[in-house]
């Protein structure tokens, strides 16, 4: 044995992967562990082939997004902590959530989505604050911000998941069926994959951008909720009760939550590029370099795609199973399939033919306005088999 | 491409490693043997494999991973032109092809499907067709309808589906929950028919086709109605058998008109206005039209139950002129023993003109002043405004007014009109109670003054209403019919694998990128020289990051 060999030994030895997780990385993997054992042992008798399947996969994938992204775990143990909670406070059902203090006001889904969107909207100021003033400090308030808003969302969505089985055990439902609760879904998928590459790329300074999306989403939701009363929840249509939505709309909302995280990213690369061309001393030099953000925009439109294609073959395959056909030329499928074209040409552009820069930002961003009808315009203007959530 | 998929690209020559910009040099003391080592095991440590090659005063070792990304791209274009293949195949492509060469044409009369001529027909040989068919409770079809263009084709099935039972359940609040059919596959190729239960979501895959519930309708559902006559001064109802979708012609007031049913509904859930409850059932409905003799023809809704308004009870009468249109309701009043035959005699009271004198006179309009002739001459006209009222409503009696009065008398002589007409509906109605053997000696109570009101409210909007016959829904015997969706889609055996690997190739595109890491090895007097290069088509920054760490590494185990 020559001292390179054993250099190169030592050095193969401390790169391991498993040599590299820490105490707390088992830890997570401990807790997880047990969580999801107990779910098997208090519920394995009620579980199909399937649903074991994918609780055993839930828990492996959350040790391991929890080891690759640390605050997912804080996230996870917030939701965790907050649901049980507001679950808990339900003794003499839903009447409970205006006698109840905690619920009244922090736990129930109502109030939590409140918290929800009251933070989005103070987190996208915080971020145009913190890029405006330049301050660190700020950027810093906007993240716990985002985060806070993000856990307050999941626990809205998880309250109200078991709110749904309160009203009766046959209402009850996952919180993905309404135009409300997926809108919650897309802009809580949406912050997360935001703050994804905000870790990543250790820059804050496109928080304010990417922010603004999800406060739309959060005025449309208000507006729909108070003006509509869209946030009551309605027992599912027979079409819609079948095991694919639990799949098929997250899937989309994935997408949907990328394709416009790309074309915030985008915004911003249009702003640094005409700084660029002019005051070098311009506050928008303080975003992350053209590299960075082209990179950003491409990838968040990969992500988008690859899942945009897993929803729409999913909602085929559902399509199939309950109107009798995979494809029916359904405005939402065909608008779907306009996105996805139009996705897949921008891929091809930057792939084959290796377009960057301004026209494929430019791109970007209209794209989201193609997705925009396709998640919402088909539903108001047009009328079709997917027409839940009718404005 | 496949093969450069597999390239390892050993002929690279170092100036091209050099120009990359992931690209880094040593002067080394060790041997060949022990840097060729520490290279290949670095490679392999992250995931690349290696192929290594001696040049004339080289050795090259040549790394690649990341070759899904290529495999990827195959898969995804495959994929799609699996997905169009399929996709053509349960396409309408072929019917089309066949219509243009005239061997089908659709049929667009409404009948019979066993009268459909051949040439609208296909044969249980169509490899490919997405149609439907409504079959009531009882009863079975071996054909189904295939839309197309404007009118229809007819597709034989090799089997018939008996609908047993259709079923419709519903949540507490009263919105559907689920819709279900027992069918019955009968096939001669089978020992014994097949049962199934299918249901939204829950399809039957029978011998490669498969049959979906789809929508459900009135299967031909008796009815029994009580027809009212709106005008003139009958007193009875009359007593009329009908099943849904059928006709009946009637001659009424000697004019021919023709009775549609069109539907009826066991359940109708609208919104409550109660807080506590979301939903409320209003009960059975009938849905008809009235055709009279050009033809016209006005859509009715009338409702079984009485529903409540401000503390009534009420039958409604939904009437419109075409489907584009809401309904509006004509609210015809319940009496206290729950039915329509008081308003019923109010009304034909209102048209009898022997009551109307009795009535007039003992009003007394003119007092004892008028000489008798010209006080009969007054009650006729006073009578003559009730049947201008119950024809036309209270703006016939208003436009009366203005065409005849000039506009200085027309406020005083309206308000004297609206007394009179208020006096002698009023007389009517408490003769009508009396008649019922109601106690009027004292006056009417407030309940009968507000029937009184809103019977005088309806009979006003009768004018309006668009048939001279109230029906009431009076009894029925329920029939429904499942509308079943049957389709086959040979195609959807390419469509699905195509599916399959479109999603595979395109996270294999994205997420597992091809790279490539090259060390160039050459002998000098006292040791090696290495290069070490990388070089990526996509993900570049993340590519120079991991490049970065990697030559960190290799710096870290040969130069320490």
């Amino acid at each position: 044995m020559n001292s390179t060999r054993e250099a190169l030994e030592y050095e193969l030895d401390q790169q391991s992967f498993w040599k590299g997780l820490s105490a707390f990385d088992w830890l997570w993997a401990v807790v997880v562990l047990i969580g999801s054992g107990y779910a098997y042992a208090s519920y394995a008798t009620l579980m199909d082939g399937y649903e074991k399947g994918i609780l055993l996969s839930t828990g492996v994938s959350l040790v391991a997004l929890g080891w690759h992204w640390k605050e997912i775990r804080g996230l996870s143990l917030a939701v965790f902590v907050l649901s049980i909670f507001g679950i808990s406070r339900y003794v003499n059902g839903l009447a409970d959530a205006d006698v109840d203090f905690f619920l009244r006001f922090l736990v129930s889904s109502q109030s939590a989505i409140m918290w929800m969107s009251a933070l989005y909207v103070l987190a996208t100021l915080t971020y145009f604050i913190a890029f405006f003033t330049r301050s660190e400090f700020s950027g810093k308030v906007a993240s716990a911000m985002t985060w806070s808003a993000t856990t307050m969302g999941l626990v809205g969505l998880m309250v109200r998941w078991r709110e749904s089985y309160l009203i009766g055990l046959d209402v009850g439902h996952i919180p993905v069926s309404n135009l409300y609760e997926v809108f919650i879904l897309f802009s809580i998928i949406t912050a997360l994959l935001y703050l994804f590459y905000e870790r990543r790329y250790q820059t804050r300074m496109l928080g304010g951008f990417v922010l603004l999306v999800i406060s739309a989403a959060v005025a449309f939701l208000l507006w729909y909720a108070f003006d509509r009363d869209a946030a009551d929840i309605q027992p599912l249509v027979p079409a819609l009760k079948s095991y694919w939505m639990k799949i098929h709309v997250p899937a989309n909302f994935v997408g949907y939550g990328a394709f416009a995280l790309a074309a915030m990213v985008a915004t911003a690369y249009l702003i640094r590029v005409k700084a660029e061309q002019g005051d070098s001393n311009s506050i928008a030099m303080t975003l992350p370099t053209l590299d960075i953000l082209d990179d950003l925009i491409y990838k968040s439109i990969a992500l988008g795609f690859a899942f945009f294609t897993l929803a729409t073959i999913l909602g085929a395959l559902w399509a199939a199973e309950a109107w009798g056909g995979y494809w029916s030329w359904d405005p939402k499928e065909t608008w779907a399939l306009i996105v996805w074209l139009n996705y897949a040409a921008w891929l091809h552009m930057r792939l084959t033919k290796g377009w960057r820069g301004k026209p494929m930002a430019i791109w970007a961003i209209v794209g989201l306005f193609v997705t925009l009808f396709a998640f919402l315009g088909v539903n108001m203007f047009l009328s079709g088999l997917h027409s839940y959530g009718e404005l | 491409m496949l093969r450069e998929m597999r390239e390892y690209r050993q002929n690279i020559q170092l100036n091209t490693l050099e120009s990359y910009s992931n690209t880094h040099r040593w002067a080394l003391t060790q041997s060949m043997a022990d840097t060729q080592h520490v290279a290949q095991k670095i490679f392999s440590h992250h995931g690349y494999s290696a192929r290594l090659k001696d040049g004339d005063n080289h050795r090259l070792i040549s790394g690649m991973k990341g070759a899904g990304s290529r495999l990827g791209y195959i898969l995804t274009h495959l994929a799609i032109v699996l997905i169009c293949i399929g996709g053509l195949m349960d396409g309408n492509a072929i019917l089309k092809a066949r219509e243009m060469l005239g061997q089908i044409a659709p049929e667009t009369r409404n009948i019979a499907a066993s009268d459909v001529p051949e040439i609208s027909r296909l044969g249980v040989n169509n490899q490919s067709f997405r149609g439907s068919v409504s079959i009531p409770e009882g009863r079975q079809t071996d054909v189904l309808f295939l839309n197309y263009k404007d009118g229809y084709l007819v597709q034989e099935l090799p089997f018939s589906v008996e609908v047993k039972d259709f079923r419709i359940e519903h949540y507490d609040s009263g919105q559907p929950k689920s819709f279900e059919s027992d069918l019955v596959i009968h096939d001669k190729r089978l020992g014994e028919p097949l049962e199934q239960t299918i249901s939204v979501n829950h399809p039957l895959i029978y011998d490669g086709y498969s049959l979906y519930q789809a929508s459900f309708s009135d299967g031909g559902s008796e009815l029994e109605l009580l027809a009212w006559p709106l005008v003139g001064a009958a007193k009875e109802a009359k007593k009329i058998e009908i099943k849904v979708g059928d006709e009946l012609e009637m001659n009424l007031y000697n004019e021919p008109w023709i009775l549609e049913t069109s539907d009826f509904r066991l359940f109708n859930i609208n919104p409550s206005e109660d807080p506590t409850k979301k939903f409320k059932n209003a009960g059975p409905s009938v849905q008809f039209k009235m055709r009279n003799k050009t033809g016209e023809a006005k859509e009715f809704l009338n409702y079984m139950v009485p529903v409540e308004r401000d503390g009534a009870l009420y039958y409604l009468s939904g009437v419109r002129g075409s489907p584009a249109e809401e309904f509006r309701y004509l609210y015809v009043p319940v009496d206290d023993a729950g039915r329509v035959d008081r308003f019923m005699k109010y009304l034909h009271g209102l048209a009898d003109e022997e009551l109307l004198q009795r009535v007039a006179a003992e009003q007394n309009f003119s007092g004892s002043s008028l000489p008798s002739n010209e006080a009969a001459q007054l009650n006729k006209a006073m009578v003559g405004l009730v049947s201008l009222f119950v024809e036309n409503g209270m703006q016939a009696v208003i436009a009366q007014v203005e065409k005849n009065v000039p506009a200085e008398k027309r406020e005083e002589v309206s308000k004297l009109y609206v007394r009179v007409l208020q006096k002698i509906l009023g007389a009517v109605y408490v003769d009508v109670l009396a008649e019922e053997g109601v106690d009027v000696s004292l006056g009417v109570d407030e309940k009968k003054a507000e029937f009184f009101d809103a019977a005088t409210a309806a009979i006003g909007a009768i004018g309006r209403y668009g048939s001279p016959i109230y029906f009431q829904l009076s009894g029925f015997v329920h029939h429904q019919a499942s509308g079943l969706q049957i389709a086959k889609a040979p195609g959807k055996n390419l469509v699905y694998p195509g599916c399959a690997m479109l999603i595979l190739g395109v996270f294999l595109m994205f997420y597992a990128p091809q790279q490539r890491l090259w060390a160039w090895l050459e002998q000098t007097d006292d040791g090696v020289t290495l290069v070490l290069a990388g070089n990526t088509i996509r993900n570049k920054l993340d590519f120079s990051k991991q490049y970065q760490q990697i030559q960190a590494q290799f710096d870290r185990v040969l130069t320490s």
